[in-house]
């Protein structure tokens, strides 16, 4: 098992090391002038050289990317020009409210994709079957924005129902005490019931939206496993012994179909991490997200760097479990590594 | 080659182009909503082709005057903002969506499967390589790769289609791999070779041909992905040209003027690329069906 | 069993919460709403002291109401009802008296005057802070620059509750500069505490703590997310403010910020695209008001340095191509004051902004260019601000259809917000759209900077004439001599000369515009155009 880890580890290094230096190239390339930019509306050419100066990027690009890498191993990332902090503390703060976000759509969708997905295997080829792989590939064929919009449009403005977009909570309650950076959790934790319920309100819309994108992959994969499950034989004994067709279905055929699934739930986890910046957008979430868009905008460098290093970093830490929890699941997995 | 298929006891074809448009017929009957998805798909090919030539109005002219109206018998749609036609611009749009699709999936097709073909078949250092510059691909946030790829190289179409591309390169070259991996040393392989072909000819006449019903699969719900992402990208700012006529754009644009209960302006151009990616993805699954039958999800 | 109670309590809970009813605050709640004010726009501050480096727009607002200045300005009421500020007529903020010399003026400050932590306001802070803004550099020492308040020497501390203020020259702007945002008054002995020899002016700290002597003072500050101010209850620059408690959230999505207005979660909004102003005017269900941006213009810029927009007869061709109605219309929906279309006989009077007096006429156009030597027209490109695209882009589909009537051809060219100045002041672009407005409401101010031959940044079109040169440097001494006929005629001259070049075509003025609940007053329109909070009541 540590053997496995350790060579997963080392596999990761040179794809990290591509990521960091396509990154850096990929800033440099963008059109912005971070020294225009900072030096003010009213900078003259040497105010602006000055700053360029200041910031290091009058040197040649070799020594800014050597100057970018010991910064990034004493854990600089550098300051953000649009908000003004340091990256790190900027990642740190937002990254809570985007993965608090994606967890809580991934369980929504689970809740929606997988009951579908194993009544749509139950009975292939019927109307139920059909049914299910229209209102799965209909979730997928919107623009997630588009779908985040127009919930907003019905819920809070025509209905009233959902409460107004703000962000993370309304405007009148203070965040729980920090422990995780979930409000969920932590609102819990400090046993604020009224905050939590006032977070999970917020966080709604949002993860709806979410949740109706991601509804696709699951439950196909769902059904496609089961199916391959319920025509295996311990299933057949399972029918053959009499047990209640729900039982057979929920507690035998459905742990063991579970592992592909798994695995495609980390895949969805980490899309939906990339491409939750849409649904940040409308909902005027803090998250990670939004501060990588506005940075791209502004031509920042250092919260871009930052954000795909934080993101590359997370994607290979999430494969490494799902294997790792595939080890743990499927002993033959385990056994074969 | 010698017909080893048993005759059939109605006399029809057992193989050749006869026997798969009846196995074609076969699938359909039996999944309407595949057939329904292939007529889908036969229109929008249409409208992209002669969509420009039938709309009534120009999709870029302006017409202040008549801003902002709703659906009616002289407007479909209804207009936008600067009094343009929405149902011209909408049918206008298929053409430069289709484009985008299908010049994605193409270029796609060919960087990641020809990379994950020669990957899978050669093994070795071409593997090693083409795994890790994919590995590296995925690393990165996908949608904020291409929202970079576009920031910097400019937002044209070509760059939109070229940052597409790129995102998609690493689960072509995965899907390319397997499959050539598996048929390496498949029989008809070795015969090929044991007629004197290069390994070279063998990958591009041999291997390629063999996988194409996968990959065709994958290309189509590529397509349904380009779209979408030419989509976000313009709700970011990072999307065509105005005054183009693009799904994505008139999308993004019209979601402002939903609150006022400007509905139109967003509603058709949405609808018609829910259609069009719908559209595209079912018609994945039945080719999937039609293909490989085994692989159903 | 264990595991299947919990997951029973876990569903209850989850299905309460998941049924959100319309909001029904507790009556806690429900009166800190009350006293509570909340603003939302699209982006907030990336830093709140306005010295600092590369401080946005923002920033400013929490500036203005988080500092006190030497003297503010005195308010007028218009005919339509709204709060102006009065040009010339100057209000004490920190002094209580202010002497004007020959080439200096001295101001005693007020006897009460604290700072938020309680420590006393002294002339040594004033001094302090003025010295910061003329040596920080950026924006801020380029706007005290534009009065003539350059040298830290020009700031001389008299005693402990009086400074006096030296002259370079005789500049009318001089004093106006003291009442604009950049010379605001800091804690200096509070500052200093934070300053490093790196940092010597403490810019660090007052980038996230307000350290001033203002109405209000920040609690909180979430970038990008939310400023928190509550008041300061012993403010003396003048009456204290009715809201106790103000947040200012951001949010995106123009779109949820009108649903936010209209469902009354939100107080004040001022960055909604025109149309939404329009409605919600019609609707009747929120107090809108309109005013023009002072000194102000949005214009379409062409580089007369590079062909083919260096020849006149191309700049006038362009003039009378560009569908000014239409775009009155279909993007500002009659929200602005149109500078296009002057009767011919018209007199230039003394004012600016003005109209020109070219209009829209593709025929005359059309002849133009061709007497200009282009029978066929030419291609060129058409740039604009990404950051406000909600106007510039239909502007520039607008007019690109417009020019292509006459055979210009246009590519659209969408420059991000951030990189907007830079590409504007390489000078290279050759036909943009922009907007211009100065905070000192002079028509020299404007000309200095846009039309002088000093080819200041805001010279987008580096436009160089030395007869310009001359009218504008005439009426600057005028003002300062206090010549009234010689300032009146060479405002005419320049004025004119500017239409007759052409060099930038005057679209329209901008209006300000603000959408407040029905239960919001006390909006005052500053030519910073930012929201001042300190008038402002709820209920």
């Amino acid at each position: 098992m540590l053997r496995m880890i350790c060579k997963r580890m080392l596999i990761a290094v040179p794809s990290l090391i591509g990521v960091v230096i396509i990154t850096f190239l990929l800033t440099r390339a963008l059109p912005g002038d971070p020294a225009a930019y900072f030096a003010g509306p009213a900078a003259t050419k040497e105010a602006i050289e000055q700053i360029r100066t200041k910031l290091g990027l009058d040197q040649p690009l070799y020594r800014q990317f050597v100057r970018y890498v010991s910064d990034l191993a004493r854990g600089d990332l550098g300051n953000s020009l649009t908000t003004g902090q340091p990256v790190g503390y900027e990642i740190r703060t937002r990254l809570p409210a985007s993965a608090e976000l994606t967890l809580l759509g991934l369980l929504l969708s689970m809740l929606i994709a997988v009951p579908l997905g194993i009544l749509a295997a139950t009975r292939p080829n019927s109307l139920i079957d059909h049914a299910c792989r229209v209102i799965a590939t209909a979730g997928v064929s919107l623009p997630v924005f588009f779908t985040g919009l127009i919930l907003v449009y019905v819920f809070y403005y025509l209905l009233g129902w959902a409460p107004p977009p703000l962000g993370r909570l309304d405007v009148f309650f203070s965040p729980p005490p920090h422990i995780t950076g979930f409000y969920l959790v932590d609102s819990m934790i400090a046993g604020d019931g009224e905050l939590f319920l006032a977070s999970l309100k917020q966080l709604i819309l949002p993860a709806l939206t979410l949740g109706i994108f991601s509804l696709a992959p699951i439950a196909r994969m769902t059904r496609a496993s089961m199916l391959a499950v319920l025509a295996s034989d311990f299933v057949r004994t399972a029918r053959a012994s009499g047990l209640a067709p729900f039982t057979v279905v929920i507690t035998y055929a459905f742990r063991n179909a579970m592992l592909p699934v798994v695995t495609t739930l980390g895949m969805v986890f980490s899309f939906l991490l990339g491409a939750n910046v849409l649904v940040e957008k409308v909902f005027a979430w803090p998250g990670i997200g939004s501060f990588a868009v506005e940075a791209l905008i502004a031509s920042d460098f250092a919260p871009l760097q930052g954000f795909v290093l934080t993101m590359a970093v997370m994607y290979v830490a999430l494969n490494l479990m799902i294997d790792i929890l595939y080890g743990a699941i499927d002993p033959r997995v385990r056994i074969e590594a | 080659m010698t017909n080893l298929a048993l005759p059939r006891e109605d006399g029809a074809p057992s193989s050749g182009l006869g026997a798969a448009l009846r196995h074609a017929r076969y699938i359909l009957r039996d999944n309407a909503v595949t057939g329904f998805a292939f007529a889908l798909f036969v229109l929008i090919v249409l409208a992209a082709l002669f969509g420009p030539y039938l709309v009534p109005y120009d999709p870029l002219a302006s017409d202040t005057a008549a801003a902002l109206k709703p659906p009616s018998l002289a407007h479909w749609f209804g207009t936008d903002q600067l009094g343009r036609d929405v149902f011209s611009r909408v049918i206008v749009a298929t053409r430069l969506d289709f484009l985008i699709a299908v010049t994605s999936v193409a270029l796609v097709f060919f960087m990641g499967g020809l990379a994950g073909v020669a990957a899978g078949f050669f093994g070795g250092w071409t593997d090693r390589i083409v795994g890790r510059v994919a590995d590296t691909v995925m690393a990165f946030p996908l949608f904020v790769l291409a929202m970079g790829i576009v920031a910097a190289l400019g937002n044209t179409v070509q760059n939109i289609i070229l940052a597409t591309a790129i995102v998609n390169f690493p689960l072509y070259a995965r899907v390319a791999r397997a499959e050539a991996n598996v048929r390496r040393e498949a029989g008809f392989v070795q015969a090929a070779r044991l007629s004197g072909n290069g390994e070279v000819r063998i990958l591009l006449g041999q291997i390629l041909p063999n996988i194409m019903p996968i990959m065709v699969v994958q290309m189509s719900l590529t397509m349904g992905y380009a779209i979408l992402n030419a989509a976000g990208l313009s709700f970011i700012g990072l999307g065509v040209r105005p005054p183009t006529a693009e799904w994505g754009i008139m999308v993004a644009e019209g979601a402002a003027f939903m609150v006022s209960g400007e509905w139109w302006i967003a509603f058709f151009p949405g609808a018609a690329l829910m259609i069009a990616v719908f559209c595209f993805n079912l018609l994945g699954d039945g080719l999937r069906d039609i293909v490989d039958p085994q692989r159903r999800t | 069993m264990k595991r299947r109670e919990f997951l029973k309590s876990m569903t209850a809970l989850a299905a309460g919460g998941a049924l959100p009813a319309p909001a029904i605050w507790s009556p806690a709640r429900a009166q800190a709403r009350q006293e509570t004010l909340l603003i939302v726009s699209e982006s907030g501050p990336n830093n709140i002291d306005i010295h600092g480096v590369g401080t946005n727009v923002p920033g400013y607002e929490v500036s203005w109401n988080c500092y006190d200045r030497l003297i503010s300005h005195e308010m007028k009421t218009l005919a339509n009802g709204v709060q102006y500020y009065e040009r010339d007529k100057f209000k004490m903020e920190l002094a209580d008296d202010m002497k004007v010399g020959d080439m200096s003026v001295t101001f005693t400050l007020k006897k009460n005057a604290t700072f938020h932590d309680g420590t006393p306001v002294t002339a040594k802070d004033v001094k302090w802070s003025l010295d910061r803004a003329v040596t920080v550099g950026g924006f801020p020492t380029f706007q005290m620059g534009a009065g003539s308040l350059t040298k830290p020497e020009q700031f001389v501390v008299v005693d402990d509750r009086t400074i006096r203020v030296d002259f370079l020259r005789k500049d009318r702007l001089t004093l106006p500069d003291l009442a604009v945002i950049v010379p605001c008054v800091l804690n200096s002995e509070l500052v200093k505490k934070h300053a490093s020899e790196k940092d010597p002016w403490g810019l660090e700290y007052t980038k996230l703590n307000s350290a001033g002597s203002g109405a209000y003072r920040v609690v909180s500050w979430n970038a990008g997310t939310e400023v928190v101010f509550e008041r300061n209850d012993k403010w003396a620059g003048g009456a204290l403010p009715k809201v106790r408690r103000i947040i200012w959230r951001m949010v995106p999505s123009a779109g949820n910020r009108r649903a936010l207005l209209e469902r009354g979660d939100a107080d004040i909004s001022y960055d909604l695209p025109n149309k939404d102003f329009v409605e919600l005017k019609d609707s009747g269900k929120l107090n809108i008001v309109s005013t023009p941006y002072s000194n102000g213009i949005q214009y379409i810029g062409m580089n007369v340095k590079n062909p083919p927009f260096d020849n006149l007869k191309v700049r006038q061709a362009v003039a009378y191509a560009l569908p000014y109605q239409k775009i009155m219309d279909a993007v500002l929906f009659g929200l602005a004051k149109p500078m296009f279309g002057a009767a011919p006989g018209a007199a230039t009077e003394v004012i600016w902004p003005q109209p020109h007096h070219y209009n829209t006429d593709i025929g005359k156009a059309k002849a133009l260019l061709v007497e200009a030597g282009y029978p066929n027209g030419f291609e060129t490109t058409l740039s604009f601000d990404l950051g406000f695209a909600g106007v510039n882009e239909p502007i520039c589909v607008l007019t690109q259809e417009s020019l292509a009537q006459i055979g210009i051809k246009c590519t659209i060219n969408k420059i991000p917000g951030a990189t907007w100045r830079t590409e504007l002041n390489k000078k290279v672009l050759p036909l943009y759209t922009n907007v211009f407005s100065g905070w000192l409401d002079y028509p020299e101010y404007f000309f200095i900077w846009c039309y002088h031959g000093k080819n200041s940044i805001f010279n987008t079109m580096s436009y160089q004439s030395k007869e310009m040169d001359g009218f504008i440097d005439a009426a600057v001494t005028a003002a300062a001599e206090g010549d009234k006929t010689s300032y009146a005629k060479n405002v005419r001259e320049f004025v004119d000369l500017a239409f007759v070049d052409i060099p930038r075509i005057p679209l329209y003025q901008p209006y300000v515009n603000v959408a407040m609940q029905k239960n919001v007053s006390g909006y005052q329109y500053w030519f910073h155009r930012r929201l001042d909070y300190r008038a402002l009541a709820k209920g």
